[in-house]
């Protein structure tokens, strides 16, 4: 006589949740590995152009930041829809540059301050005019290595 | 006297690890910086500028790029599409055929090259205070990539490798060659706001 097996009595083992921690770790290493902190909030619009014959940056703490773009919706009723540039948290002015380049170059090494690197993140729905102004500032800040961030897309036009 | 081991619960810690990934999301961006790299020129002391009056450029060494409010080109005095730019800024820098009324060569003494000849030419870039951002980028792009294929070129044909994997000396030599030298002028106003 075959013998048959009682159905329903046998419950199923629990499954084991001791390696669930070690995936998730993988994950969070590979977060911390392939990312990097975000430092500003950003309070303007910023959608970079893109372009082909991009760089990467290397080194980003040579790098400082100058945000140009429409300030965000919740900050319109404030200061308007007209492009600004942001500094660190805080909206500026042009004659704020200056002193935001002197207080960014004092951060650094003494030997690595020429290699101090600002990256322009210019909105594409600006119009060049407080953009050459930007630039004016930075040159009488001699802060003459800048990068016009772009994303690197295949073609342009 | 070692107890013997019991069962270790590990269930808290798939949560406190979540925990930790959900930080890292929230708090980090994915985005690698790249752009278009520039280098200003200084702001000309007095005697600077008064020497740089005298040194008078050629006309026939300055390629003319002017871009006014309403996004257009203007290239050596004729209107050009952006899709023009960068072949005729190559054709301008390398001048194949020597021809009058582009830049002269000057004969040079180049490490890797021996003496070879140089380009004098140089691109002059001149905006309007209304040009839209996205035209300037693209107007840079095209620029660079002029010199960047020009570079890419000769080192192909010099070295038989690419110009991003030769050596510091191998790309300054290439610089030598085809310097590159974007001036810019001071933006005009004349489109309006």
């Amino acid at each position: 006589m075959a013998k048959f097996r009682e159905e329903g009595k046998k419950t199923i083992p629990q499954i084991s949740t001791a390696s669930l921690p070690d995936i998730i770790f993988m994950l969070i290493f590979f977060f911390m590995v392939s990312t990097t902190i975000r430092e500003t909030q950003l309070m303007v619009n910023n959608e970079v152009p893109g372009a082909t014959e991009v760089k990467k940056l290397e080194r980003k703490d040579l790098v400082s930041y100058i945000y140009i773009g429409k300030p965000k919706r919740q900050f319109q009723d404030m200061y308007g829809t007209e492009p600004r540039i942001q500094l660190n948290d805080s909206f500026a002015k042009v004659d704020d540059i200056r002193d935001y380049i002197s207080t960014e170059r004092k951060q650094l090494d003494e030997s690595e301050r020429p290699k101090m690197t600002t990256s322009l993140k210019v909105d594409v729905d600006t119009k060049m005019g407080v953009v050459s102004e930007v630039k004016y500032a930075l040159r009488k800040a001699s802060a003459l290595k800048i990068n016009y961030s772009a994303l690197e897309v295949d073609r342009v036009y | 006297m070692a107890r013997p081991s019991g069962e270790f619960n590990a269930a808290p810690m798939a949560d406190i690890a979540f925990l930790l990934l959900i930080f890292f999301l929230v708090a980090t961006t994915f985005d690698v910086d790249t752009g278009i790299m520039r280098k200003l020129p200084p702001i000309p002391d007095e005697e600077q500028q008064r020497q740089q009056e005298d040194k008078q450029i050629k006309e026939r060494n300055v390629f003319e790029v002017l871009i006014n409010s309403s996004d257009q080109l203007l290239v050596e005095g004729e209107p050009m599409n952006i899709s023009n730019l960068r072949e005729s800024a190559k054709e301008f820098i390398a001048n194949p055929r020597n021809k009058e009324d582009l830049p002269e060569m000057e004969m040079k003494e180049v490490p890797f090259f021996g003496q070879t000849e140089t380009t004098k030419g140089i691109i002059s870039l001149q905006n309007d205070r209304g040009t839209s951002y996205e035209m300037y980028i693209k107007v840079q792009n095209e620029l660079t990539a002029a010199y960047n294929e020009l570079h890419d070129d000769l080192a192909m044909q010099k070295f038989g490798q690419h110009y991003s994997e030769l050596n510091e000396e191998q790309k300054d030599a290439i610089g030598d060659i085809y310097p590159m030298i974007i001036s810019e002028a001071e933006p005009k106003n004349v489109g309006g706001n």
